[in-house]
């Protein structure tokens, strides 16, 4: 009897994340399955996954060569790992400061975070938009980079990550005459290595995925990254063949897919970690 | 001693100082800028400004069009909050409730909140296509009526709303998971022995309570992701039709950036800086408050 | 009143044999306890009990009723757990009614705001509300009942824990390590507390821990459990004097008996030092232990033939006795003595002499089985010159 129970249980169970598991896959199976399909196949009104002419070198050379794809995947390599470094090099050292040094004003600078910390990006669109004209920025890549040099969150994850470090370890460090920069380079950032992937991990995504400022701060596809891009690449492909632009979408995607596929774990982390900011 | 702590000033000041500049030119100057537009006739380009008090604010919201989109908003949020709740909670519970698939189930359904969410909306795009798109083709084999999902004035922002939910349901079961681990097992055993033992009691009785703050905490944060909806309306309805998908979001980037009008823009700016600010100190006070289960 | 017994019980976690073939019975109102070190099973024999844990083989009869089958509430017991599992979200009055709650009403009266509707509700709520008061009086918790468990301190939950379980006058009280988490002062007081309980109770109490004085000060009997069986079930002092196994004898006492190796000589005889032992036992053996209490040494002095010779390696202070680390001639690892307080002339280096109290020692072979001396109440009399 126990047995039948336990597995009608697990029946219910398995039955339920089948359903969600669908609702939450669909569009990426769809996607990739448009992208493999010849235009007159997603008209016809067939539920098949697999084309029955495959067109996938034709849609993905297609969405390689007919926008400059290559160029938006470039450009967010490059914004995401300049706005990566230079946040990185910002925070920790402010970080460390309001962690394990004694100044006055500290809870003045601490607040000043929590201030950061609680306003959306997108709050800051209209004034930093007016700065980035008054300083000929717009247009760049400095644009695209720039609000970002500083992160409220980072400054946040790495002080709490260094409170859990031991004084001790610094006044050791003190000790065998390390300045503090050296402190906060050669001890306390690879100490903090967790926080430091879950922090790359949030901006990394964060900026990759981003539309709305990009499409504030340049105009020009040479700059584009690939959110944008794409929305560039769909409306002047206004023609109802999806092959193409689900190819686009599918490289756009699947650098992040990927990575997450590897480092799970690390990836929820980051990102829940990063949701609660 | 005194030269000690004031070597250690100064070498706090030197290691904080790019950061508290930064922060001061990125983040509080601009919030300072924002308000003092949004109280100001200052168009972008002009040379001078003149302070008008709430002028920008009574001419937001004497427009239909704002107030089309805050409640648009509003009504997004509230479709999305509960959605991404209740399905959230019912993976979690399902994924907790055994042993095995566990880590496939967990990064499945995590998926779509890391994933493009602009090109997903494009995926999203041709799913719904009024013709060719897969709902509508699917319905039809079951006979059941279709619509053209996102021309439609009535159904647009509730299949905005089901993308959100599609987004924000990993985020939420993650958060629950963690709670749901957190619960001690004993308190279960207790409850078997006491008789609490049918599945509702259980939930009712241990398990939601247990989770309180939890879920008020994925309740606030769901509900901040879903007054941010920006990215679906722009790539797949652009506030329309006739503003039916109108958002604050989208009413800010189009009036700020693209019609350039800077005072209503500021406006709308300030608006949303309120809502968002309120819900985070709603999430502060509980937070605070919810103490009492350790 | 009822009793309860367990037949054949197994229990695999794995491939781990957590219990093995074991059996028990306890009879009705008796206070037994499952005394033993952790990872012993005892704590999943008591989940077995209780029905939270389904054994893999065999049965659990309560009150003479097998019980196999049933869910926990249908089993006419209560448990007291080891982190005591209040549920901190309730208040300790609801605490206490969740029991009674739980199995009086019927389903529709427990929903939350319908239940208002139900005819009946209400007389049952209060009927149940004034049996909480009534336990919660008798055990001094009455003042405290709108409070949360988190505002309470570690012997007042421990106390809702006991009265929670209290509240349905079960056939058997189940206890899992409930004096643990409390502090060394606190513990012997909750101790008598629930010896009390038991008393004015009067029914069946099965009390799970690891602590051999709790065990002694509260059990009518002991079961000592290790690696998942049972190697005696007899009352406390019986398991002290009379261990049938060399491991019960080593769990039980502190500090712990002296255990010395020794082989036998013609005629049953073996030496330790310069005292000759006579052995007498029923089984041929060449080599056997030999197991002394600290307490079964007495100071004496050189001119006893029988002396051992010592010499004194550390003193421990208990206040009224000494603890003597002794290196015994003859014998390999050091020996521990327990001597009264006055012995005062006791210093590290010195040489000391002793005697073994030859009644007291215990024979086991080298598989570890007690040595029963040839069917005789007192075998060892007196030392042989």
């Amino acid at each position: 009897m126990k047995p039948f129970t336990i597995s009608l249980r697990s029946l219910g169970r398995h039955s339920f994340l089948a359903i969600t598991t669908t609702f939450v896959l669909v569009p990426f199976i769809w996607m990739i399955s448009l992208s493999l399909k010849p235009p007159g196949e997603s008209f016809n009104g067939s539920f098949s996954l697999l084309p029955q002419t495959w067109h996938a070198a034709q849609n993905y050379t297609r969405a390689m060569t007919a926008s400059p794809l290559p160029r938006f995947m470039f450009n967010g390599f490059f914004v995401c790992g300049v706005i990566l470094t230079l946040q990185l090099l910002v925070c920790t050292p402010i970080a460390y400061a309001l962690a394990k040094l004694k100044f006055p004003g500290r809870n003045v600078l601490f607040a000043l975070v929590l201030i950061g910390l609680l306003v959306p990006g997108q709050v800051l669109a209209l004034p930093l938009f007016i700065l980035a004209h008054q300083l000929n920025l717009l247009n760049t890549y400095a644009a695209l980079v720039f609000p970002f040099i500083v992160s409220p969150f980072g400054i946040f994850l790495f002080r709490q990550f260094f409170n859990t470090i031991p004084d001790d370890i610094v006044h050791a460090a003190r000790l065998d005459g390390m300045s503090e920069f050296a402190i906060v380079w050669r001890i306390m950032l690879p100490m903090a290595v967790p926080a430091l992937i879950a922090f790359s991990i949030f901006s990394v995504v964060g900026h990759w995925n981003d539309l709305f400022w990009p499409l504030i701060a340049v105009r020009s596809q040479e700059l584009m990254p690939p959110p944008l891009g794409l929305m560039a690449f769909k409306n002047e492909d206004t023609g109802i063949d999806y092959g193409p632009l689900m190819a686009a979408s599918t490289i756009v995607v699947a650098p992040l897919v990927i990575v997450f596929l590897v480092a799970q774990s690390w990836f929820i982390r980051g990102l829940t970690a990063g949701g609660v900011k | 001693m005194r030269r000690l702590r004031l070597a250690e000033s100064l070498v706090a000041c030197a290691l904080a100082a790019p950061g508290l500049f930064l922060l001061v030119a990125l983040f509080i100057l601009p919030v300072a800028g924002v308000l003092v537009i949004a109280f100001t006739d200052w168009q972008f380009g002009a040379a001078s400004l003149n302070f008008v008090g709430l002028k920008n604010f009574t001419e937001i919201f004497a427009d239909a069009a704002f107030r089309k989109a805050l409640a648009n908003t509003m009504l997004y949020t509230a479709i999305v909050v509960p959605g991404t709740i209740v399905l959230g909670l019912a993976v979690a519970l399902a994924i907790e409730s055994g042993q095995t698939m566990r880590a496939f189930y967990r990064a499945v359904h995590f998926l779509p909140y890391m994933a493009t969410l602009a090109a997903m909306a494009i995926t999203w795009e041709a799913l719904l296509h009024p013709t060719i798109g897969l709902v509508n083709q699917v319905l039809t084999a079951a006979g059941l009526p279709t619509a053209n999902w996102l021309r439609d004035e009535r159904t647009v922002l509730p299949v905005l709303a089901i993308i959100g939910i599609w987004q924000n349901l990993g985020f939420a079961m993650v958060l629950f998971l963690a709670g749901l681990t957190a619960i001690p097992r004993d308190l279960y055993d207790a409850a078997d022995v006491d008789g609490i033992d049918f599945w509702f009691d259980r939930f009712r009785l241990i398990t939601l309570p247990m989770l309180g703050p939890v879920l008020m905490f994925v309740v606030i944060v769901v509900a901040l992701h879903g007054l941010e909806i920006f990215d679906t309306v722009q790539t797949l309805t652009q506030g329309g039709p006739n503003h039916a998908s109108d958002v604050l979001l989208y009413t800010l980037y189009r009036e700020s950036f693209q019609y350039l009008r800077t005072g209503y823009g500021a406006a709308v700016t300030v608006v949303f800086l309120m809502i968002v600010v309120a819900l985070t100190l709603i999430q502060t006070r509980i937070m605070d408050r919810k103490v009492h289960y350790q | 009143m009822s009793g309860l017994e367990l037949r054949n019980i197994c229990k695999n976690f794995g491939s781990t044999n957590v219990i093995r073939n074991l059996s028990l019975d306890v009879v009705p109102g008796e206070f037994l306890t499952l005394l033993g070190p952790s990872g012993c099973g005892k704590s999943t024999l008591l989940r077995i009990i209780a029905g939270l844990e389904l054994q893999d083989e065999g049965s659990v009869a309560i009150g003479g009723r097998a019980v196999d089958g049933l869910r926990p509430k249908r089993r006419d017991v209560a448990m007291v757990f080891q982190s005591y599992a209040l549920y901190p979200h309730m208040s300790v009055a609801r605490n206490l009614a969740i029991p009674l709650l739980m199995r009086r009403l019927n389903t529709l009266q427990r929903l939350p705001v319908f239940s208002a509707f139900v005819p009946g509700t209400a007389a049952k709520k209060a009927e149940i509300a004034s049996e909480v008061a009534r336990i919660a009086k008798s055990i001094g918790i009455d003042h405290l009942l709108d409070r949360k468990p988190s505002q309470l301190s570690g012997g007042q939950r421990q106390r809702v824990a006991v009265g929670r379980a209290m509240v349905r006058q079960p056939a058997v009280f189940l206890m899992d390590e409930p004096l643990s988490n409390l502090d060394a002062k606190l513990r012997v007081q909750m101790r008598a507390e629930i010896k009390e309980l038991h008393q004015r109770l009067g029914v069946t109490f099965i009390y799970v821990t690891h602590d051999q004085v709790e065990a002694m000060t509260l059990s009518d009997r002991v079961a000592v459990m290790l690696d998942g069986e049972l190697l005696q079930v007899a009352p406390p002092q019986e398991i002290y004097t009379n261990p049938h196994d060399r491991r019960v004898a080593e769990f039980v006492g502190s500090p712990k008996i002296n255990m010395i190796d020794v082989k036998v000589r013609e005629g049953g005889l073996a030496k330790i030092g310069g005292q000759v032992l006579p052995l007498e036992f029923d089984a041929k053996q060449d080599t056997l232990t030999i197991g002394i209490r600290p307490e079964a040494f007495r100071l004496t002095d050189s001119r006893d033939p029988n002396s051992l010779s010592s010499i004194v390696r550390l003193i421990e202070h208990m206040g009224s006795d000494l603890f003597v680390h002794v290196d015994l001639s003859g014998v390999p690892d050091p020996v521990i003595a327990r001597l009264p307080a006055w012995s005062s002339h006791i210093a590290p280096g010195s040489s000391l002499h002793l005697r073994i109290t030859t009644e007291q020692v215990l024979l086991f072979s080298k598989d570890g089985k007690r040595l029963k001396p040839q069917a005789s109440v007192t075998p060892l009399r007196g030392l042989v010159r």
